[in-house]
């Protein structure tokens, strides 16, 4: 027998976390000049569609097949194209069936990978891109989800994050964010600068789809953290309630950090701050009180809001501030459980400032930087690798025009009628039924 | 005749449409465009980042009038647009050849 509103609430957090992908790609697309806007998005949507199919085939069972050794990566053929996963076996006490877990993981992995995009903006070969994500989800995000997600169960053994280090992760605060940010360096300098960076003002197009993809990141978020509780019951609602408020902290650390620093508080710094307390709540949620959150909050709202300003002085190009919000976020919001978890809440154990002592700091601290360090060398040597065997950047000519339509074949906007027109000759009205080669001149 | 052209603040545009239909005019071209003068642009903040944004937007609207008009409608146009501050635009006043009105065939003054 399942237990039906467990299995109702996972499945319906499964979706809300599948829509943070679309909304996502609405907060990037954005941010980008109008010529790159759909070359932004598709980078979410690519991803989307990839990694949902990798997930079935063999990404579930690398993070949550049976450890092979050390705690490091889960067995592929365990389950294998989900073999055996479509039989009831709950038990009788009540429980989840197999594949609302396995939903409810495959979406974190999508997004995982989307969230690296905003590093790269305007200048990746879109094949490129998809052949980084399906080896970047493989080598490096399906095993640190098995350290990080996979608690060992009776006779199941796990990874060492989770089981060994002990450290809190309650939603994904190292998988998932530390491990897009460090990506998204190494991405960043494997790629180098944009054309102008620095030079040529490269404002967002478009704030309102800004802040529309916050708005559906914060709702998709609810999935993401309290449907983490993998249950309908108490430790999903505290989840949730500190989801909103220290969200809403960190709008408004970040907001009053740009008033005092530049002097206008910004609709795109609002939207920024809400993804900032998004992340560093991701991992703290079920250890901090909401007081506690709020206070988390406005920190990680703070420090995002100046270390996105860190890519200018050292000079590296990670376009949409992935280092400055995710990477960040994440390190603030899983060292932070260190210092403000309380026993009190469901993770039930005392940072150093309820007198816990330093012993839940160090697990944290120590899972924070091994998956950064991971995450940072691997990519980078994918990067390289694909940088010099197909190559990553578009040709330079093609960036100044817009990737849209040099790499798509698209423009993401026909404001003016006069633009689309056809001048002379017929309006192609139906399909001319050609086949590709004939159309390319080659039959 | 004479081709009356008029960059303007867009937020004076529907004050200077008022005052030329009161004047008598009965048509006029007008476009968004963007450029500078003395003004300069202006300073717009991403995330921290400072953006100097050169081009400011305009109204330009241009009016195709007889001679004995152009003196009048320039001075309407410069009533209706001045705030006093930096950035009010120009006006400015050039010969023009000839018109047709593409419906009638009707040409020069008869056009206009």
């Amino acid at each position: 027998m399942v237990n039906t509103g467990d299995t109702a609430w996972v499945l319906t957090s499964a979706a809300l976390v599948l829509l943070m992908t679309p909304g996502l790609a609405l907060f990037y697309g954005g941010m980008v000049r109008s010529k790159s806007v759909l070359n932004m998005m598709m980078m979410s949507f690519g991803a989307l569609a990839l990694i949902s199919v990798l997930w079935v085939i063999y990404g579930y069972s690398i993070a949550f097949g049976d450890d092979l050794g050390g705690g490091l990566v889960g067995d592929p053929s365990q389950f294998f194209g989900l073999k055996g996963m479509m039989a009831d076996v709950t038990t009788e006490a009540g429980g989840l069936p197999p594949m609302a877990f396995v939903a409810f993981q495959c979406v974190f992995a999508i997004i995982t990978v989307a969230l690296i995009s905003g590093a790269i903006a305007d200048r990746a070969k879109f094949g490129t891109w998809m052949l980084f994500a399906g080896i970047w989800a493989t080598v490096v995000y399906f095993p640190i989800a098995h350290w990080v997600f996979d608690f060992s169960a009776g006779a199941h053994v796990g990874g060492w994050v989770a089981n060994n280090l002990l450290a809190i992760d309650f939603a994904g605060g190292t998988a998932v964010h530390i491990n897009a940010g460090a990506a998204g360096l190494a991405l960043a300098l494997v790629l180098g600068k944009r054309k102008g960076f620095g030079r040529e003002a490269m404002r967002p197009h478009n704030l309102p789809l800004v802040m529309i993809g916050a708005g559906l990141l914060w709702f998709g978020w609810f999935g993401f953290n309290a449907g983490s509780a993998l249950a309908a019951n108490n430790t999903a609602a505290v989840t949730f309630m500190n989801t909103i408020v220290a969200t809403a902290a960190a709008s408004l650390g970040w907001l009053l950090t740009e008033k005092i620093r530049d002097g206008h508080a910004t609709s795109l710094g609002a939207a920024s701050g809400v993804v900032a307390g998004l992340v560093a709540i991701t991992p703290a949620c079920s250890a901090l009180s909401p007081m506690g959150s709020i206070a988390l909050g406005a920190v990680a709202g703070v420090l995002c809001a100046l270390a996105v300003g860190l890519k200018y002085k050292f000079g590296y190009d990670d376009s949409l501030d992935v280092v400055g919000v995710h990477l960040v976020g994440g390190l603030v919001g899983t060292i932070g459980v260190g210092f403000l978890a309380t026993a009190a809440a469901p993770a039930g154990v005392d940072g150093l400032f309820y007198g816990g002592g330093v012993d839940q700091l160090w697990r944290q601290a120590v899972g924070a930087i091994a998956i950064m360090v991971v995450s940072f060398v691997a990519t980078y040597v994918i990067g390289i690798a694909l940088e010099k065997t197909v190559g990553f950047r578009i040709d330079g000519e093609d960036e100044v025009a817009g990737i849209d339509l040099a790499v798509h074949a698209e423009t993401g906007y026909d404001l003016h009628s006069t633009a689309g027109a056809r001048s002379s000759g017929n309006p192609v009205l139906v399909d001319s039924g050609r086949t590709m080669n004939e159309r390319k001149g080659t039959a | 005749m004479k081709l009356v052209t008029a960059v303007i603040k867009p937020h004076k545009w529907e004050e200077v449409r008022e005052a030329l239909e009161t004047f008598g005019v009965t048509g006029m071209t007008v476009s968004e465009v963007s450029g500078y003068g003395r003004q300069k642009g202006h300073t717009e903040v991403y995330r921290g980042a400072e953006y100097d944004i050169a081009l400011v937007p305009k109204i330009r609207i241009e009016i195709i009038v007889d001679d004995a008009d152009a003196e009048d409608v320039v001075g309407v146009i410069v009533t209706g647009a001045q705030t006093g501050r930096i950035g009010d635009g120009k006006v400015w006043v050039v010969p023009v050849e000839g018109v047709v009105r593409v419906r009638t065939g009707d040409r020069d003054e008869a056009a206009i």
